[in-house]
């Protein structure tokens, strides 16, 4: 009989979980950051339709978005028919998006308002008619640079 | 009486509480990211002398208001909308355009940069079928300027746009790169306008 146990007993250590936490944290704080909530809450359908010829926005602060769609559901006290949406309040007469655009002048100040964007986000299903009155008050007040928002993907494909 | 230690806290469930914020904001993230497709309206000023453009020159896309293609009065699909573009920007009517590889047809456009597309909706159009014409046109000039691109630089157009996008401001690179653009883009300049029939009024 020997004093000493020899090896084939000895068990595998259990790997220690204690620093799981810290990594699940890192993650979670990683989604914390990386979340924009929504700004402005939707009154309206906001599909947005397909296009993969597309190019990027950048500079976050020098755009300025225009939605256009059907009342959605819990606002169908507006009627049917489609209509724009500024910021936070549903807008029946489109001419109002010349005070939206002089006030978003005045918020990114003088020297930024040649490099201000309107991005239209356009629910697909809408007819272009809306979107032509948009436009034409956008040249009104000579904001020209528009936007079309999309999602990524091909347009030319059935139920899209 | 020996000193009993404070018993630990059992952090085991920590991973728990931390796996739960986790899914909570990985199933809210939506990574925000604004794409679409750019477009320049054109001012408001009366043009009193439109400059002429010959109707050879001119490639018509009408959208009636059942969302149907009318590309140069015939009835068209939208799958073969980008090829029909191609062809006719790339026609080269007048056999100066060096870098153009398309039939010569001289009742077609004489030359990219004289080639105007115009779109035509009615009111009744839905957007989405609007944005993929708009695509299509757009995917046309990108496809032709892919094609000088990687003739004359190696690269496609869409690489160059890209890295003169991240280069720094005022670094050399960044010149040599719009430089090359810009070459790319004088050969086939985008020239789409927007109107809208009276149809439907």
């Amino acid at each position: 009989m020997s004093k000493f146990k020899k090896g084939g007993g000895k068990e595998l250590p259990a790997i220690s979980t204690a620093s799981l936490p810290d990594i699940v944290f890192m993650l979670l704080f990683f989604f914390m950051v990386a979340t924009v909530m929504r700004q402005n809450t939707l009154q309206i359908e906001n599909k947005l339709p397909y296009a993969d010829q597309v190019e990027k926005l950048d500079k976050k602060s020098s755009i300025m978005y225009i939605y256009a769609g059907k009342p959605g559901p819990g606002y169908k006290k507006f009627g049917t028919e489609a209509k724009v949406q500024l910021d936070d309040k549903m807008v029946s007469n489109v001419a109002e998006i010349q005070a939206f655009v002089q006030e978003n002048r005045n918020k990114v100040g003088e020297t930024r308002v040649g490099r201000l964007i309107a991005a239209l986000k356009v629910d697909k299903n809408t007819n272009m008619g809306l979107i032509g009155d948009v436009k034409e008050q956008l040249r009104e007040v000579n904001q020209l640079k528009i936007n079309y928002a999309t999602l990524n993907g091909d347009p030319t494909k059935k139920n899209r | 009486m020996a000193k009993r230690a404070a018993p630990d806290v059992n952090a085991g469930s920590m991973a728990d509480i931390a796996f739960l914020l986790l899914i909570f904001f990985l199933v809210t993230t939506t990574i925000a990211s604004d794409i679409g497709i750019n477009r320049k309206l054109p001012p408001k000023v009366e043009i009193t002398d439109p400059p002429p453009i010959k109707r050879k020159n001119l490639f018509e896309v009408v959208i009636n208001h059942k969302n149907a293609l009318l590309v140069e009065d015939e009835p068209m699909e939208i799958g073969d909308l980008r090829a029909a573009t191609i062809a006719f920007l790339d026609n080269n009517g007048n056999g100066n355009c060096d870098y153009c590889k398309g039939s010569k047809d001289v009742n077609q456009s004489s030359h990219p940069s004289k080639a105007v597309i115009a779109v035509k909706n009615s009111r009744e159009t839905s957007f989405s079928t609007f944005i993929a014409v708009q695509n299509e046109l757009i995917g046309a000039y990108n496809t032709l300027r892919d094609r000088e691109a990687i003739r004359l630089y190696g690269e496609s157009f869409q690489s160059i746009t890209q890295q003169w996008k991240d280069a720094d401001d005022d670094s050399n690179e960044k010149l040599v790169l719009k430089q090359k653009r810009d070459a790319i883009k004088a050969m086939f300049p985008e020239k789409i306008s927007e109107s809208e029939t009276d149809e439907g009024r």
